[in-house]
């Protein structure tokens, strides 16, 4: 069957799909975006996570067929969805020098030199949040919901909204780190 | 080229950034960004799926495989069993080469490969699998001791010719290791308490995310080229090439992006299997494992069960310690002879005790398979001995850390093996830290609202609002070998290279080390950074193209690849300073005289006096060295007494946990679980700090949830899923303080110590004390269920 | 395999009866699974996320129309009040991805005893709406579980709805798992205390072939309210009042040995929660709030 719908804002179309196929599959090998991950495929890690219409959810529960006509936002497309959110919530400017700045202190991969960064993204990376990073890319949409609802979240707030995310390598802490700095640099830059 | 192949990263325009430094990871931006390639994430155009057929019983004789109606469902391309397998070399493993490539005339374990299938998508090979006939007839499964070393017990391998098939007492013992020092009987005569305790840890996955995965391209020579995750491409190298029936020259392999290993990657899953696909049709074959074969795909950490004896004094003084420690290998022989070196050498924990009387062995069953994971050996025997030197210390009535302390080894100790510990211990200093760390806040969870839930418990399921919740305390220490010991040649190459790029002096370093998420190669860039005084350093990928740099494993990998790292910086540098001489050497005598270092890109002599820019220095020509690095050698362990200097470094770590349990239900909440390492000098802290709380974590999986689950009957895993092999998450973890000691290893690469393992010895053993300490139940066995806090087992 | 999308109820109903075998999919979370592993390949799947009623709930006088797609996570963040013990169920569902996607129509679909909205349908009391193109039934929640893994559905028949009553007095409900957070229930109690009728309903998961009420334990405790007159007087209900209802709800349960926890356990876990959540749920009622904050 041919599947239709928006990946970070822009519109798709997948042919021949298999009608087990799951969303993540269809990113993954139809589309050309691997960045969600596929570690248990059976919505018990989180590495999977997407927004569908703004909700974050496990993309190997949901089947393709699922998503025609819906609105998807994977990590390839995080950046520029919390930019656009920045602007939409009037902290447009700040957020942008903010990520520059960041990008100037933190950012010092060839590969990613000049690549605007989420708050939430440059965190994990400056709090040495990320190791193997198999999990990264669902934490990271889960923690950026989370930011974008509660702006001030307690510790035991971030552990409960990350709880379907499982990491393997680091214990969690650096990722606790990385939130509250994300956290404390969104409401700086407010 | 195939899409998510690894491409040179180069991180850093900026002088600093040198080893100390808590420089980030120049993949961290590919990573969070989704765009870093993990192995799974490859794709060629024209590509199949490989899909593997595995065994759905656990020991049986296959009378026969009938694969023709695979073979006719529409877009596959082909099937193949171990009659299409094109040498006569057919079996592979890391030392013992037991293990069929696929099945052949038996299986020897539940989830044995019998058959491999390429199509052209991943359900018309699921379906074509599916299709094949495979008939069983039924073995009886081997599963404990017991039934493996019964007088007529059905021989796991018949004709062993392996090296220690010699010297173990029964053909299904893989291999068997006595240390034995002092005199037992004679000290045991000394002691004024003697405590016996019989132990069980239970089988530990390494529930890596990233699935083994991998992408085999054929190629136009006749050879193929393999894009997989791994932590040692040489090694892989070395088994898969004779049974492609090609010179290793043809296998080129590239490593993909790893998510995660912890041993899990040492022997070999898909690699084979997606090369002969692959050489069989002429198209690129990918196999991606899901989670369900991905338990049956790699090996475990081994269960053990382990009996000891500690005797003391009345004034606390070790006199002895006798154990036995049974590991089960499953059945094939993965890396178990080097458990049992480590579980043996180490079996006594790091304390001086001058008599000891140890044997291990790992055997051959019909078990999974059972190798490598982080802390091998030691893990299984920590948990343990520090079990009974709280049982000790409690039968002296002595606190259970002044207990420690007063047997803690120092610098100088002998080991069991006679080997003197030539380096800092601070076994007792790392405990006095943990000790005097604050304790956590009591009754964390209550506030003015009521009970927060997700602070006790339970957690979110609601079980407790405080009733029945009682606070403990556990303390543990551990010791681990760091490197590849008893005598293995082990080494690692780095190749590394300087020029002018853009007008700016550059670094490249090429080496074989599978980065696995650990931060080697941000090590690599600190090291290329200080020792050449530049700051931009390309990290090239990781292939065969490079000498062997051994594995990501036993904690080595800073300690031996950063040390051919430096070796060879240090080689280019002289390089250099010569290309220096020859060129400007006339203009200044400090080129002759002075002792030169280059610093800022620059040429500079030790009192601070720059002689040239790098640029002009190097102008056109290209420096680059290869280099193997070797630390100090090793000996193996006497097969009769054990002695010998079989390790390289030690490692101490050392935690103190906080646990509050809920004593009715059983269930537990670790409050905080505190660490202090020795890790000779911090490269980068903050991969330090992460590499202990990651370590730590995986210790508090197997303490409170993790267990593969085998049917003692069937000899069939019964919980293969993240639904039922549980691992911590974000809110079973709790806050994990570190305290980083430095104290240099002079024989090591700038002190360091090698720290990966360490952390996952001591975790476990702390938790089941503090639970211990809460519920004053015994509790011998890991991980600890509901059940056993309930007397309900 | 054909997909069908449904864009209406009523060509969801037409599907049904068409294709008895299509297997409904909403949130995924078991049917995508099982096809994941290769454990199930339908003929026919049907998605039901375009009816948008499904998504909806509708609050009347005294009960909740629940359509069988809110999410948990609704269900936790806007039903509270009305539906409590629900509340607190939805709120111990696997991770929060998926109580944003699953809802208890695919609890009741899959009918497994594990399913973490039972206990607290069964305590609330409620009826299942399930509809067929041969029309509308409401299924009392008690004649809704038929054995492992099967309910009363008919081939034909959708779950439109779950219809529960407004909580009249304090509910609450507990799991046992082995994991602080995402973890299958090993078992779970779900208990409601009914003072507009002076009774008390529980609900028991994953501790026998079906979710099951402690219909002895309900009959025993109702007695003994009634008998001290505790729901006038407020008293305080005695520990040995609290362990025989305990005793009682252990003894409802015939769980199994499995790989997440032992029969013995499980019937034990089972009256520790029983316990619990009565006094709690009691102490409630008696005035003094001792809600939990990330309980609700």
């Amino acid at each position: 069957m041919r599947v239709s719908f928006t990946v970070n804002g822009r519109p798709q179309e997948a042919d021949d799909v298999w009608e087990g196929e799951s969303l993540l599959y269809v990113l993954r090998e139809r589309l050309g975006l691997p960045g969600s991950k596929n570690a248990c495929e059976q919505g018990e890690c989180g590495s999977c996570t997407v927004r569908l219409d703004g909700v974050p959810v496990c993309s190997c529960l949901v089947a393709a067929g699922q998503a025609e006509g819906r609105e998807v936002v994977t990590v390839e497309g995080l950046a520029e969805y919390a930019k656009e959110r920045a602007c939409t919530t009037g902290a447009c400017g700040t957020s942008l020098d903010e990520a520059r700045r960041w990008a100037a202190k933190g950012t010092d991969s060839q590969t990613g030199e000049g690549v605007e960064l989420s708050p939430v993204q440059q965190a994990f990376i400056d709090a040495g949040a990320v190791q193997c990073g198999f999990c990264t890319p669902g934490l990271l949409v889960a923690a950026d919901e989370m930011l974008e609802r509660n702006r001030n979240p307690t510790d035991a707030d971030i552990r409960e909204a990350l709880s379907g995310n499982l990491c393997r390598c680091t214990g969690y802490e650096k990722i606790m780190d990385a939130v509250r700095l994300a956290a404390a640099r969104q409401s700086e830059g407010v | 080229m195939p899409n998510g192949a690894p491409t040179k990263i180069t991180q850093g325009s900026w002088t600093k950034g040198g080893i100390g430094e808590s420089t980030l990871r120049p993949d961290g931006t590919l990573k969070v960004t989704g765009e870093f390639a993990y192995s799974s994430d490859m794709w060629h155009e024209d590509m199949l799926w490989g899909q593997i057929l595995r065994s759905t019983v656990a020991h049986a004789e296959i009378v026969s495989i009938d694969t023709s109606e695979a073979l006719a469902t529409p877009g596959v391309y082909a099937v193949m069993t171990y009659d299409d397998l094109p040498t006569e070399v057919r079996t592979y493993g890391l030392e013992i080469q037991d293990t069929p490539v696929l099945a052949h005339g038996k299986v020897r374990h539940h989830g044995e490969p019998v058959a491999i299938v390429a199509a052209d998508h991943p359900e018309t090979a699921r379906r074509a699998a599916a299709k094949i006939k495979v008939e069983y007839r039924e073995l009886p499964v081997i599963t404990d001791e017991a039934s493996a070393t019964a007088p007529d017990a059905i021989l796991i391998h018949e004709n062993r010719t392996d090296h220690h098939c010699g010297h173990v007492p029964h053909p299904n013992i893989v291999h068997r290791q006595p240390i034995v020092r002092g005199d037992v009987a004679e000290a045991r005569r000394r002691a004024d308490v003697i405590v016996e305790g019989e132990y069980h840890f239970g089988m530990q996955d390494q529930a890596f995310l990233g699935p083994e995965s991998g992408l085999a391209v054929p190629a136009e020579d006749g050879g193929v080229d393999l894009y997989v995750a791994t932590q040692w491409l040489h090694a892989d190298l070395r088994q898969i090439a004779p049974v492609l029936g090609l010179p290793e020259d043809k296998v080129r392999m590239t490593l993909a992006g790893v998510g995660g290993a912890f041993g899990g990657r040492e022997d070999l899953s898909m690699q084979i299997h997606a090369c002969l696909l692959a050489l069989r049709t002429g198209k690129p074959v990918k196999i991606v494992y899901n989670r369900f074969e991905s338990f049956f795909g790699h090996v475990h950490r081994h269960p053990a069960k382990l009996y000891y004896e500690h005797g003391a004094t009345k004034d606390g003084k070790l006199t002895h310690v006798k154990c036995r420690i049974v590991l089960d290998g499953g059945a094939y022989a993965s890396s178990s002879p080097a458990v049992v070196g480590n579980a043996s050498s180490l079996g006594v924990g790091p304390y001086v005790v001058d008599d000891v009387d140890i044997e291990a062995i790992a055997l051959y069953t019909n078990n999974p398979p059972c190798g490598a994971m982080r802390g091998f050996g030691a893990v299984q025997a920590c948990f343990a001995y520090e079990a009974q030197m709280d049982k000790t210390a409690e039968k002296l009535g002595m606190d259970p850390v002044e207990f420690r302390r007063l047997n803690a080894m120092s610098q100088g100790a002998v080991m069991p093996t006679g080997q003197v510990v030539d380096s800092p211990a601070p076994v007792a200093e790392l405990l006095r830290r943990v000790k005097a760390r604050p304790m956590p806040p009591e009754r964390q969870w209550e506030s003015s609202e009521g009970a927060d839930v997700r602070q006790l418990p339970g957690g979110l399921s609601n079980t407790t609002h405080g009733e029945g919740v009682v606070r403990g305390v556990g303390y543990a220490v551990g010791i681990k070998n760091v490197g590849f010991s008893e005598g293995f040649d082990d080494y690692s190459t780095a190749k590394v290279r300087m020029e002018v790029v853009a007008g700016e002096a550059v670094a490249t370093v090429h080496t074989a080390m599978a980065e696995v998420g650990q931060g080697g190669i941000t090590v690599h860039a600190q090291i290329a950074r200080t020792e050449l005084g530049i700051g931009r350093v390309t990290i090239h990928p990781a292939d065969t193209q490079v000498g062997s740099a051994g594995s990501t494993s036993a904690s080595r990998q800073t300690y031996v690849t950063g040390g051919a790292v430096r070796h060879a910086c240090e080689l280019v540098r002289e390089q250099v300073l010569e290309i220096g001489r020859r060129r400007f050497g006339s203009y200044h005598p400090a080129w002759a005289t002075a002792e030169l270092l280059l610093e800022g890109g620059k040429v500079v002599t030790d009192g601070g006096e720059v002689l040239a820019d790098l640029v002009d220095v190097l102008g056109d020509e290209v420096v680059e060295i290869e280099r193997e690095w070797r630390h100090r050698p090793t000996e193996p362990f006497d097969l009769r007494t054990g002695q010998g200097n079989g390790h390289v470094q030690y490692s101490f770590a050392a935690h103190r946990a906080v646990v509050e349990v809920d004593t009715e239900l059983g269930l537990v909440k670790v409050v905080e679980l505190a660490c202090a390492q020795d890790v000779g000098k911090a490269l980068n802290p903050l991969s330090v700090v992460g590499q202990i709380q990651g370590g730590t974590t995986q210790g508090l999986g197997i303490a409170v949830m993790e267990e593969i689950v085998v049917d003692p009957r069937t000899a069939k895993v019964r919980n293969p899923s993240f639904t039922d092999y549980l691992i911590p998450t974000i809110l079973d973890t709790p806050t994990i303080p570190v305290d980083v000691l430095e104290l240099a290893d002079d024989h090591a690469p700038y002190g360091l110590r090698g720290i990966g393992e360490a952390p996952t010895l001591s975790s476990t053993p702390a938790v089941l004390a503090a639970i211990r300490n809460a519920t004053g139940l015994e509790l011998n066995r890991t991980p600890v269920r509901p059940e056993h806090l309930t007397g309900m087992a | 395999m054909d997909f069908l999308r449904p864009a209406t109820w009523e060509e969801a109903l037409a599907a049904k009866a068409e294709h008895p075998t299509a297997v409904p999919i909403a949130g995924g979370t078991d049917v995508m699974v099982e096809i994941n592993f290769d454990h199930r390949r339908p003929e026919y799947l049907m998605d039901l996320n375009r009816i948008g009623e499904l998504h909806e709930w509708e609050t009347e006088d005294d009960s909740v129309r629940l359509g069988a797609s809110v999410p948990y996570s609704k269900i936790m963040e806007r039903l509270r009040t009305e539906l409590p013990g629900l509340a607190l169920a939805s709120h111990t569902v696997a991770s929060p991805q998926i109580r944003n996607r699953g809802g208890v129509g695919g609890n009741l679909g899959t009918a497994s005893p594990a399913g973490d909205a039972h206990p607290a349908l069964l305590a609330a009391g409620a009826e299942v709406e399930v509809a067929s193109v041969r029309g509308t039934r409401l299924i009392p929640i008690d004649d809704f579980y038929t054995g492992v893994k099967r309910n009363a559905l008919a081939p034909d028949e959708l779950i439109r709805a779950v219809r529960v009553k407004k909580a009249d007095g304090p509910q609450q409900y507990a799991k046992v798992g082995t994991r602080n957070a995402m973890v299958i229930a090993v078992c779970a109690f779900g208990l409601a205390l009914h003072p507009e009728t002076r009774t008390v309903r529980t609900g028991i998961g994953s501790a026998a072939p079906t979710p099951v009420r402690a219909r002895a334990a309900e009959e025993f405790l109702n007695a003994a309210l009634e008998e001290g007159g505790f729901w006038d007087n407020g008293r305080i209900i005695t520990p040995s009042l609290a362990r025989q209802f305990a005793e009682l709800c252990a003894a409802a349960c015939n769980p199994i040995d499995d790989v997440r926890g032992t029969a013995t356990y499980r019937r034990h876990a089972v009256g520790v929660l029983a316990r619990r959540t009565l006094t709690w749920t009691w102490e409630s009622y008696r005035g003094s709030a001792r809600t939990s904050k990330g309980a609700a």
